[in-house]
């Protein structure tokens, strides 16, 4: 190891204890992918995501009582001012989050005055209040939805200038698992999405690809590299490990930030890290196993191609 | 050489010290520090939609502005420190934010009826109602100064011929609600239903007055699309949560840095206390409001800011494998690097970019950080991790390179 010269692949192989073959082992990692995102969409197409205010509109009351009530106490005294709908109570039963159609502010006064005389006193200053019209929840969607197509798009064309189409074409299909992983997910357990939940989906649509990047720009350089009797798969399979440390740990370091805003960031943060942390996982999951070998895929097919007007190549 | 470089080493640690000590209390002054979002200390926003009446009248530009010109006056009534107050035309809209008031109840109450313009005799009489005004326009007057040029509708202009007579010298109250808005002196009778009032200064403070006159006129009917509201301790519940988590995230990154990076992992760290302090500045330049998801964003962007040192140092470890030494493959591993990272901080960057162009209020203060995040964390990169790893290696060419997390085997 006197003279530097450019890491061959039985040399990156060693530098990793736990190393095997990514890139040959590949339909198993897609299949992991599809065990995943099926469940999901299927739930997505059955049940939907679980909407909150942000996209349905309605009016959403987080009241702290100064002592413990009930359920029951709540959900009578909405009913004698002619509302309904779901409350949760938390915070050794102090805390009520309400949630009705959107209240004008009369019927909202009207409510609140209720829940003072019927229920208990409570702490004006701890109060929260979000209100949605319905006009606002329809906008939102879209959009997130604009905002996802012209994102992709602008990736697209960035990475085909930098790289090529094909590169483009791999990790648009990798992000578009993480964004279906995490959308799934949401949907199958039911968890509630709400504004922030959108800017994670895309937040997580620029971090992921971040990820792949790195692998590329391994790859873009690999390929100029590449000697003869070298296969494409083994190239690749290369890049990949020798960007294994950088994508392990950066992750990593991701996912801490992550956690301690989910642990101690507070409710209004939780659907936001939640979704993060769900969507920078699978990011990096796809980073390593899947986008390089849709790369992979698409180029060996391609490959083939111009021999098949040629000489017939046979052994 | 090396003594040389120790000293600058030295010096740049005092240096980000000092700034980090001086920083601290012009960052978190409470009125001149960083802007917090009203997530964060309390208040309200809302989304005030105009309706169209019921014979379907078109809403113009005027009417919005109108709008606008008499929420902005109650706002300021209300005693907010940089109260926001927006018109959307395309959609029809007034946002309004009220960060840190007091009593949002009571601002919403006097936020959300409508305007309405009266004329009062001195004994505080309604003697005319706004409706019978079909125009107000500022404009140059006869004499110096400037005027409001009114013009009452048939109706009104008899009303206001009787009342203009019997007023003769004295003064006629312009009330916007219960608000005076000027008082002017009566000296002529005015038969034609066209009236000026004079004493203006500036053409844009009879513009003003005239605006808000047509207002009281002309309400347009507005509604609550939107609102949150946020109770003061709660905000400020979520402000000392978010540093925690911050605080702790920091904590276990530097960790996470010093375990696996050893050398190099210092000056991450070190790197990342300069970022953190770049990023603080530029929201304070720039008057950034701080929301709850934009101290998210940034805790992440802190998560992202230690990839480029990590992108740089696998970089270099690698080099150093190659068989270069520690100087060479810190100069070849961080040029290398550079175009690894560009690319992959690029698209990051577009979709923060998409989030600001299509995303509303907070969510646009999370696209804004995560924004500033990476273009800071890639200044940082280049000019102060750079600097002082060059300071590093330039210290003793026979340094370790189990420093830099590379057992050479021989």
């Amino acid at each position: 190891m006197q003279t530097g010269h450019a890491a061959t692949y039985e040399e990156v192989q060693k530098i990793h204890p736990l190393y095997f073959n990514i890139v040959k082992k590949r339909y198993w990692w897609f299949a992991i992918s599809l065990l995943i995102i099926i469940p999901g969409v299927i739930s997505l197409f059955m049940q939907g995501l679980n909407l909150g205010i942000d996209f349905k509109g309605g009016t959403m009351l987080d009241v702290t009582f100064s002592k413990a009530v009930t359920q029951a106490s709540i959900t009578d005294t909405m009913k004698s001012v002619g509302l309904e709908g779901p409350v949760q109570l938390s915070n050794g039963n102090t805390s009520a989050l309400i949630r009705t159609e959107a209240l004008e502010e009369t019927k909202r006064n009207e409510l609140l005055a209720a829940l003072e005389t019927k229920v208990g006193t409570y702490d004006k200053t701890t109060l929260k209040e979000d209100k949605v019209g319905p006009a606002m929840g329809q906008e939102l969607t879209r959009n997130a939805f604009y905002a996802l197509i012209i994102a992709m798009g602008l990736m697209i064309g960035y990475i085909t200038i930098r790289f090529e189409f094909v590169f483009a074409i791999s990790a648009i299909i990798a992000l578009l698992h993480d964004v279906l992983v995490v959308v799934g997910i949401f949907s199958l357990f039911r968890w509630e999405v709400d504004s922030t939940f959108v800017a994670a989906i895309l937040t997580i649509f620029g971090y992921s690809i971040n990820d792949t990047v790195v692998i590329f720009d391994r790859i873009r350089e690999n390929q100029n590299k590449m000697k003869r009797g070298e296969t494409y798969e083994d190239m690749v399979d290369k890049s990949v490990w020798q960007t294994m440390r950088r994508s392990i740990n950066t992750v990593m370091t991701v996912l801490i930030a992550l956690l301690s805003v989910f642990i101690l960031g507070g409710q209004s943060t939780r659907i936001f890290s939640l979704a993060m942390l769900i969507g920078v996982f699978s990011g990096a999951y796809s980073s390593i196993f899947n986008a390089s070998q849709i790369l992979v895929e698409i180029k060996t097919h391609f490959k083939k191609k111009p021999r098949k007007g040629g000489k017939a190549v046979r052994a | 050489m090396r003594r040389e470089n120790i000293i600058k080493l030295v010096a740049l640690v005092l240096l980000v010290a000092a700034a980090v000590a001086l920083s601290i209390k012009p960052l978190v002054d409470p009125v001149k520090g960083i802007l917090l979002g009203l997530d964060l200390r309390g208040g309200v926003h809302l989304v005030l939609q105009a309706d169209q009446d019921k014979k379907g009248t078109p809403i113009t530009k005027d009417d919005i502005d109108k709008a606008k010109a008499i929420i902005s006056n109650r706002v300021n009534d209300l005693g907010v420190s940089e109260p926001i107050v927006q018109a959307d035309y395309d959609k029809k809209r007034i946002v309004i934010d009220l960060a840190g008031v007091t009593d949002p109840d009571k601002a919403v109450e006097i936020l959300k009826t409508t305007a309405k313009l009266t004329f009062r005799d001195p004994q505080g009489n309604v003697v005319i109602q706004g409706d019978d005004l079909k125009d107000a326009k500022g404009g140059q007057g006869q004499g110096s100064g400037f005027v409001v040029n009114l013009t009452f509708s048939s109706d009104g202009a008899k009303k206001f011929a009787d009342l203009t007579t019997k007023l003769v010298g004295q003064k006629l109250g312009v009330y916007l609600d219960d608000k005076l808005l000027t008082n002017p002196t009566v000296n002529t009778p005015i038969l034609n239903g066209q009236a000026e009032i004079t004493g203006y200064d500036t053409l844009q403070a009879a513009a003003d007055h005239a605006v808000l006159m047509r207002s009281g006129s002309l309400p347009v009917s507005m509604s609550i699309a939107e609102k949150r509201q946020v109770g003061a301790s709660l905000g400020i519940d979520s402000l000392h949560r978010s540093i925690q988590a911050g605080l702790y995230g920091l904590i276990f990154i530097f960790l996470f840095m010093l375990v696996f990076y050893h050398l190099p992992g210092v000056v991450a760290d070190f790197s990342l206390i300069v970022y953190a302090l770049i990023v603080l500045w530029v929201f304070w330049m720039f008057r950034v409001v701080l929301t709850l998801p934009g101290i998210a964003g940034f805790i992440l962007t802190i998560g992202m800011a230690v990839d480029f040192n990590i992108i740089i140092y696998e970089r270099v470890k690698e080099e150093i494998r190659a068989g270069k030494s520690i100087r060479a493959g810190v100069e070849s591993g961080f040029s290398r690097a550079f175009v690894t990272v560009i690319d992959a901080h690029v698209t990051t960057f577009i979709a923060a970019m998409t989030l600001y162009a299509f995303g509303t209020g907070s969510i646009r203060g999370f696209a804004l950080t995560l924004g500033i995040g990476i273009i800071a964390s890639l200044f940082t990169a280049i000019t102060f991790t750079r600097l002082v790893l060059r300071l590093i290696v330039g210290i003793s060419p026979k340094m370790k390179t189990t420093w830099f997390g590379v057992r050479r085997e021989v």
